[in-house]
């Protein structure tokens, strides 16, 4: 069933209860806080602007829960997490040759079609190595799966029953941002995605955790501009978009030439700037409706508009 | 055509104007101190002064490039001595007064600059130049939920005694997690000079470092435990390592270790990496003490330098991988400047990534805590890519 999908800003300044009085939503509302993991029972403001209607999935909690009680398969999981981090740098090193290429052959300059077609090129070895790695990821996972299938875990079984019975009558999901790593394995460990038939608002983390590939970006951080990385497959409830949760802050969308790379190097995938106060209205199809920010494939702020 | 602009007037310095002055009394001077921050920093030029009845009035530092002694020069008619030294931006300079009487020197921090900097060896003045900034992480921040510091005993055959072990658990610590280790050598001057607990409890905070362990470790004969002594390096790597990764959730393998110092304790942590290739992947290099000669043995680092000279010889002549990625800083003031620079080609021939860094700083705590956050957030990069509130 396809159910919308909504896209905000960082809520700094909460915009939610308009949001929500504007879905004219009946009954209780799921929330996900996970991404704020000890802080995750810390929702007295998130609740006030459901009108008091929200009832917390607690993922992070049941998963310390599953830490705590199922030791056998923390360790596996841990052991998943060493193996998606060495897996993670192989890529990152690849990574780094790659995108360096493309800027290199960008400064390159003249002669303009050689030069243009080189680009192009180079991007494209850096998109097959996205595509590698995505395979990679999802490789490492289904073989943690098939050897530790979750519900066969009784501790597990038992939170995604709760976790699903909490989700049956649900009016709709409300994601917070958070880490991005924390949401998307929580979601996935207690079924999120299966037990899910209702609207779904999001934003920052949130609304990356619900994509079907996640980009993590900064290039504003200690060591400078990082290279921005595939970190793997969230929930595929929204296809085709990639979410930039705070793009000016962590963005520099001055250099016209960097973000024309980001841009080309994930189309057709759209990538849609979430700033403070932005909605956007879309689906599991990722439709943006006409005024969404997006970051063009030239490395320009754009504004969609109508076809 | 080519457009010339004319170059901006250089404004008198306020010790200039107050010379020119037709009347220098007493109560001139007290108005002058009173308008004026000492040192006077006037972009970048810095105007050192003392006032008091004296013969000779001297500016004593440890900056490589300038006189050891600057004297200061009396203004005629008053008890008020200047000199100016020009200071790059970002500079901080770290200084102390000698003041001559009755044939008697005595030496001091200066009385009208608030500003001290600390070490074991007690304090002196400093100066921060146009730009420089105590940089906000090293100050406590009222969100940075503190970590927890846990004293420890560590026995040692290896060195023959018990060793004091200070070790730092973040502040979300989990016995069901795991966490990657740092053992930094003079721990507890890294924890009362350089602030090393604020500065972890603001990086984790901030995530722009990684939840991590630290063991804070001290020496006992520092000069001799920190030269190269195989002992030292034994202790590291089959006591202390084995003790805390059995009694704290450590990662427990060489990409989960680190090991850091400072000075001499750079050399302890090269020291042990070269013994134990297989201890840690990365290091942590602060003004490292890598004294070493291409001919002759005339090192001028005195005889307490002789283990260290013979070590970094041997080690520059072959060079070896001691781990993956080294982190080395050091401030273009100290005497160190050359070694550290040489070394970093000597790493990158054994086929390590390092990151160098320089600082307009001196051979000081505060020029090694003002680097701890590029090294930590580059040796042990914190979750910030996956924080999108």
């Amino acid at each position: 069933m396809r159910h919308p999908v909504i896209l905000l800003g960082p809520q700094r300044t909460p915009a939610l209860d308009a949001v929500v009085h504007s879905m004219d939503l009946d009954g209780q509302i799921a929330t996900i806080t996970a991404g704020w993991q000890e802080r995750e029972p810390d929702d007295e403001e998130l609740d006030d602007q459901l009108d008091g209607r929200g009832v917390n999935l607690s993922l992070y909690e049941r998963w310390l829960d599953v830490q705590e009680r199922d030791q056998e398969f923390a360790a596996a999981e841990r052991r998943l997490r060493a193996l998606l981090d060495d897996v993670q740098q192989l890529y990152l090193l690849r990574l780094d040759h790659g995108l360096r290429a493309v800027y290199d052959v960008q400064q390159h300059g003249d002669p303009a079609p050689l030069h243009a077609n080189a680009v192009t090129e180079a991007i494209e070895a850096v998109r097959v190595l996205d595509e590698q790695h995505l395979e990679r990821i999802s490789d490492v996972h289904n073989q943690f799966y098939q050897r530790w299938p979750p519900h066969e875990r009784p501790v597990i079984a038992h939170h995604r029953a709760e976790v699903a019975r909490l989700l049956e009558d649900t009016a709709a999901l409300v994601i917070t941002g958070g880490h991005v790593g924390v949401l998307v394995t929580t979601m996935h460990l207690f079924n999120v995605s299966a037990a899910l038939d209702a609207p779904v608002i999001a934003w920052s983390a949130g609304a990356m955790a619900l994509t079907d590939r996640i980009v993590l970006f900064h290039d504003r951080a200690v060591q400078g501009p990082g290279n921005p990385e595939l970190y793997g497959r969230g929930l595929s409830l929204l296809r085709g978009v990639v979410p930039l949760p705070h793009a000016s802050g962590r963005l520099l969308l001055e250099d016209g030439a960097r973000m024309s790379v980001f841009a080309r190097r994930f189309a057709p995938a759209r990538c849609v700037l979430l700033e403070a106060g932005t909605r956007v209205d879309t689906d599991s199809e990722g439709s943006c409706p006409v005024g969404t920010r997006v970051l063009a494939t030239d490395g320009r702020v754009s504004v969609l508009e109508a076809a | 055509m080519t457009t010339m602009t004319r170059p901006a007037a250089r404004r008198k310095l306020a010790i200039d104007r107050f010379r020119e002055r037709r009347s220098l009394d007493r109560a001139a001077v007290d108005r002058f101190l009173a308008r004026h921050e000492v040192p006077v920093v006037e972009g970048s030029r810095c105007t050192f002064v003392h006032r008091g009845e004296a013969e000779q009035v001297q500016l004593i530092h440890r900056t490589v490039g300038l006189p050891e002694h600057l004297p200061l020069a009396r203004i005629s008619g008053t008890d008020l001595w200047y000199v100016v030294v020009e200071l790059p931006e970002g500079s901080r300079f770290e200084y102390q007064l000698e003041v001559a009487i009755d044939g008697r020197r005595d030496r001091f921090n200066d009385p009208l600059n608030h500003r001290l900097a600390h070490s074991p060896m007690g304090s002196t003045s400093v100066c921060f130049a146009r730009g420089y900034q105590i940089p906000e992480w090293t100050q406590p921040h009222p969100e940075a939920r503190p970590g927890e510091l846990l004293e420890l005993m560590v026995p040692s055959r290896a060195l023959r005694r018990d060793t004091q072990v200070s070790v730092y658990l973040p502040a979300r610590f989990r016995r069901t997690a795991r966490y990657p280790l740092l053992v930094v050598h003079d721990g507890e001057d890294f924890l009362n000079y350089a602030s090393m607990r604020t500065v972890l409890d603001n990086l984790v905070h901030r995530l722009e470092v990684a939840e991590v362990i630290v063991a804070f470790i001290n020496p006992g004969d520092r000069l001799v435990e920190y030269a190269n002594s195989l002992a030292h390096a034994r202790y590291l790597a089959t006591e202390l390592v084995p003790s805390l990764e059995a009694d704290f959730p450590l990662l427990g393998n060489r990409a989960g270790r680190c090991l850091m110092g400072s000075s001499f304790g750079a050399v302890a942590a090269l020291s042990a990496g070269y013994r134990y290739p297989q201890l840690c992947s990365s290091m942590i290099l602060q003004s490292g003490s890598f004294v070493f000669t291409d001919i002759g043995n005339d090192h001028g680092g005195g005889p307490v330098f002789e283990p260290v000279v013979r070590f970094v010889n041997r080690y520059r002549a072959a060079p070896r991988k001691v781990a993956d990625r080294i982190f080395s800083s050091c401030g273009v003031y100290e005497p160190l400047i050359i070694p550290n620079r040489s070394m970093v080609h000597t790493f990158e021939t054994a086929g390590m990534s390092v990151r160098y860094v320089e600082a307009r700083d001196g051979h000081s705590w505060e020029n090694w805590r003002d680097r701890l956050q590029e090294g930590l957030s580059w040796i042990y990069p914190g979750p910030q890519k996956y924080f999108y509130e």
